[in-house]
């Protein structure tokens, strides 16, 4: 193995563990503030990934939209609901034992399953600036579905905004 | 012009009627006024029809006025319609029911005002408790009787019949309940009245089923009922055609005599008289309206309605007019006999009532119409006189027992002169109108039977010695009645002194009629026979020659001498035995010395006994024999029906019911049971299912998530093996 | 370089991510935290399109559909959090809770 697969390796690594250490204080820290706050560091995780993917444009909306907007958004639902889950006794529901296992199961699952298939790298690996490209793909052979997650949001907008009203 | 409007003559009383009965009944003055203007402007629209009926001479008899614009029951090809019908005897008819109508309106007025005399000798004067009810039923009455005459079809005469047999009955049970205060009927009184009304309507109905069944045969076989049409000769020819079933008769004779059997009820005739006289518990000027000078007599205008039919049945070999004779003729010597041993002043005229009728129906049967049709004509006008009189008398003395009375002419003249003028129209001395119309009938009688060219009639000298007879019978009972009522001493003091002339109410209508018996004859004599050239010389619809003229000869002066004979005797016959020597009071009918032929009379024959029902002085009333004989079978059948036939149903019912109860239990335990057990296992199973549903969202996020893992443990079971 | 680190890292960083999220949305009570599990979920699927696309695409700089595909999803998941937090506040305040144990009106 040459040395930038290993350096690679290694930062794909701290990136990963970094993530997946911020995702599991998101499900485990009682306090939801903290869990909002452990949530934006996955999300910065997820957005590294995504570079490394070299998908630069996406890590952008990533941290844009993410932590720009919706982890804002929770951070206010947060403090508008404040007062409930202050010193409550547990952050999890009685249920949450049951959850534990069978999601370990699935992982295991999971995680057999990836390893058995055989997965064939087919990809090109020249870097060039793919932001026009996807521009001119979603104007052009996504259009109609790029058209219809519009009018979604413009939905989504006004229903929130109903739901919400007082 | 007024034969147009004809229709509207009897309507008027009909309003009259409807106007007492919805708004003035609680009005006496008023709703005799509504009475008596309805009846007036009924006689003058009669007047004006009659008038104009004159002048179309006897023209009129084949072409009569005739109208029939209200299409009323349309069947297949034929059609009844309301109209009206009018011919000669018609308009005669026309002109006399609403004179004496209007007579006995205004008497009545004076006479359902009751008088008593209180204890300290007070008089009190009270008008009846019904007084009005009773205004409203007289107008009906009338305008029903009006409806018989101008009807043109059967069945609309039919209606007015009908109803008219209702007013009998309202009028006859008029008295038949009684107020606290009434003190001018006693509680007999009100039981007689109450069995005679019904004892009257069930007698007519007898007649009335007859009738009726003549009605329906002659629409089935004529196909119509429509005076103009159904004696036509083609339609009674082809009633010929095929023979009736009874008795091998004729169609027409068997019809005729059936319509015959309705006169007979109608009519008092035997044997269905037995209910007249007992009508006599119905106020006076209803037995003179009702049972003297119209109702009865829509018996007889019924016959000679039907006139064609009964000729054209005997000239066919039936027996049609010879019934009618027989009957007539009988039953007029029958109830002169038994007016003789009355002593209730209603019930002689009563009698004498059924026997003139009698007198009608033979003058028709032997072919007399003319003189028939003249002598119901008179006899109305003189018997509603003598009725109206009579309960002048009974208003006066507060009494219908002639044994009570006597010496009345002193208190009361101006009802004894009337009472007598009817009296002696009544026993055919001239020259009051009965005279002129009985001589006829008796002239006819004579001539047919005795001085036929050819062979002489067995059967019309029965009937002219029949009349005969009853004409001498007739004198005699008058006579008695007269004697007894007016002359010798008062044979009960109190009744005597009580005793007044009556309210001019009362005694105008007596004078108008006394006018109206005195020179009406005068329209018929031999030797100028104005009604017969208007009622005989057209002959009628259907008979196109004319009725044969009486010629005034040898023979008719021979006849008139006699009849006069025959009154004058029975009239001198009554003097000799009551007025020479005057029955004193207590003192027995001298005619009681007859025995057992006396008890006969008395007890009319005992026909009461035997199939009527006798109603006793006192308000109680036995059923006769027959009545309870078939009492008795009804009664039995009535046993056989309850016992027998419902016993026998009730077992059909309990087995079914039975029946019934098993399937039940089965429905109920069984069929039940399973659609129970469906629902309540599924309800149980829902109890048990629906705990799954917690409502917690993450609870079924988790079992989708456990179904994801079970995917997963499944697939890599699969890849490893 | 990027296709020194194999495809199978990526996929079971997502898996893994992907279960954390799913214990999130599972257990916790407050269902903001409930939605913070999804939003990692949905993360963890987009992990798996680019890299998919990335890796399995023969031409990816011209054929764009991974990051096409993820961009919808972060839409639809700025959507969901938009009209889901509406839902919370919603709630809270007709119910004064945010405890997703409470809200269990379609309970039998």
């Amino acid at each position: 193995m040459e040395l930038t697969a290993i350096i690679a390796q290694l930062v794909f690594f701290v990136v990963a563990v970094l993530t997946l250490a911020a995702a599991f204080l998101t499900v485990l820290v009682r306090n939801v503030f903290h869990a909002a706050l452990a949530l934006v560091g996955t999300f910065f995780g997820v957005a590294a990934i995504y570079l490394m993917l070299e998908a630069e444009f996406l890590a952008i909306v990533q941290v844009l939209i993410y932590i720009g907007a919706i982890a804002v958004l929770i951070l206010f639902a947060v403090m508008l609901t404040r007062g409930m889950m202050q010193s409550q006794e547990s952050g999890t529901n009685k249920q949450w034992a049951w959850a534990a296992l069978a999601i370990a199961v699935l992982f295991l699952g999971l995680f057999i399953l990836i390893l058995q298939v055989p997965w064939v790298h087919s990809g090109t690996a020249v870097y060039t600036d793919t932001t026009p490209y996807l521009g001119t793909e979603l104007l052009t052979t996504y259009l109609l579905p790029f058209e219809v997650v519009s009018v979604l949001l413009l939905a989504a907008l006004i229903g929130a905004f109903i739901i919400a009203r007082e | 012009m007024f034969q147009n409007i004809t229709l509207v003559i009897p309507l008027l009383p009909l309003l009259a009627f409807a106007i007492i009965v919805l708004f003035t009944r609680n009005n006496n003055r008023t709703s005799a006024l509504v009475a008596i203007l309805g009846i007036l402007a009924s006689m003058a629209i009669s007047y004006g029809v009659f008038t104009e009926a004159l002048s179309e001479g006897h023209e009129l008899a084949q072409h009569p006025f005739y109208g029939a614009p209200i299409v009323w029951a349309p069947f297949g090809n034929s059609t009844i319609e309301f109209g009206w019908f009018i011919d000669p005897i018609g308009a005669v008819m026309l002109f006399m029911v609403p004179t004496v109508c209007l007579m006995i309106f205004i008497y009545s007025v004076g006479y359902m005002r009751h008088t008593h005399v209180d204890e300290h000798g007070h008089h009190h004067s009270q008008d009846d408790p019904r007084y009005a009810r009773f205004f409203a039923y007289i107008s009906l009455f009338a305008s029903m009787m009006l409806l018989v005459v101008v009807s043109s079809n059967l069945l609309e005469f039919f209606i007015g019949w009908e109803v008219m047999g209702f007013c009998s009955y309202a009028l006859i049970g008029f008295w038949s309940f009684r107020g606290r205060q009434e003190r001018h009927i006693d509680e007999a009184q009100v039981g007689r009245a109450r069995a005679a009304s019904i004892k009257a309507f069930l007698t007519t109905r007898v007649g009335d089923i007859l009738l009726m069944s003549g009605m329906i045969l002659l629409f089935i076989t004529a196909g119509t009922l429509d005076f103009t049409k159904m004696f036509d000769p083609t339609t009674l020819n082809e009633m010929l055609l095929g023979e009736s079933p009874l008795l091998g008769w004729t169609w027409p004779t068997l019809i005729a005599l059936l319509i015959f059997g309705g006169t007979i009820g109608k009519s008092a005739q035997f044997p269905l008289h037995v209910w007249l006289p007992d009508a006599m518990e119905g106020p006076t000027p209803v037995s003179a309206l009702i049972h003297a000078a119209t109702m009865v007599s829509a018996g007889i205008f019924l016959v000679i309605r039907m006139f064609p039919l009964f000729v054209f049945a005997s000239a066919t070999g039936g027996q049609a007019m010879e019934v009618v004779a027989i009957v007539g003729a009988f039953t007029a010597i029958f109830a002169a006999t038994m007016g003789l041993a009355q002593n209730d002043i209603k019930r002689v005229l009563a009698y004498s009532t059924i026997s003139q009728l009698g007198y009608m129906l033979a003058a028709l049967g032997i072919g007399a119409f003319v003189a028939g049709s003249f002598h119901l004509i008179t006899h109305a006008f003189f018997k509603a006189l003598l009725f109206l009189a009579a309960g002048s008398v009974l208003h006066a003395v507060g009494t219908n027992d002639m044994f009570k009375m006597g010496g009345l002419w002193r208190k009361m003249p101006i009802t004894f002169i009337t009472f007598l003028i009817g009296a002696l129209s009544l026993m055919g001395i001239p020259p009051f109108a009965g005279f002129w119309s009985k001589d006829e009938i008796l002239l006819e009688a004579l001539r047919e039977g005795f001085f036929h060219e050819g062979v002489p009639l067995t059967l019309v000298q029965f009937v002219y010695i029949c009349l005969a007879a009853a004409a001498f019978l007739t004198a005699l009972y008058t006579g008695r009645q007269i004697f007894l009522t007016f002359f010798g001493k008062p044979r009960d003091e109190h009744a005597y002194a009580h005793a007044h002339e009556s309210p001019a109410w009362m005694w105008a209508p007596l004078a108008v009629l006394a006018v109206f018996t005195t020179f009406l004859g005068l329209w018929n004599t031999p030797f100028l026979p104005e009604f017969f050239r208007f009622v005989g010389e057209g002959g009628l619809l259907g008979l196109a020659e004319a009725f044969a003229h009486t010629e005034f000869d040898v023979l008719a002066q021979v006849s008139m001498v006699a009849s006069v004979g025959i009154g004058l005797s029975g009239f001198l016959t009554a003097w000799a035995i009551y007025g020479f020597r005057p029955v004193a009071a207590g003192q027995p009918d001298p005619l009681a010395r007859l025995g057992i032929l006396w008890r006969a009379l008395v007890n009319k024959y005992w026909l009461d006994e035997l199939y009527g029902y006798k109603i006793n002085l006192d308000g109680t009333a036995q059923p006769g024999l027959l009545i309870r004989f078939f009492g008795a079978l009804s009664r039995a059948a009535y046993w056989f029906d309850r016992t027998i036939v419902d016993g026998l149903v009730n077992l059909g019912g309990w087995i079914g019911r039975a029946l019934a109860s098993l399937w039940g239990a089965f429905d109920t335990y069984v069929v039940d049971g399973i659609v129970n057990a469906t629902g309540s296992t599924t309800g149980e199973m829902a109890g048990w299912w629906r705990k799954i549903q917690t409502g917690n969202v993450q609870n079924y996020a988790l079992i989708a998530a456990a179904g994801a893992m079970a995917v997963a443990i499944l697939f890599l079971l699969r890849s490893f093996t | 370089m990027i296709l020194q680190i194999p495809l199978v890292y990526y996929l079971i960083l997502a898996a893994a991510l992907f279960c954390i999220g799913l214990f999130g949305a599972l257990s916790r009570r407050n269902a903001i935290a409930v939605l913070m599990g999804i939003e990692l979920m949905l993360n963890a699927v987009n992990i798996n399109l680019v890299a998919f696309w990335r890796y399995g695409s023969p031409d990816p700089i011209a054929d764009q559909a991974g990051v096409v595909f993820a961009l919808f999803v972060i839409t639809l998941a700025a959507a969901e959090a938009a009209v889901g937090l509406a839902l919370v506040i919603a709630i809270y305040r007709s119910r004064d809770t945010v405890n997703v144990e409470e809200i269990d009106l379609l309970k039998w």
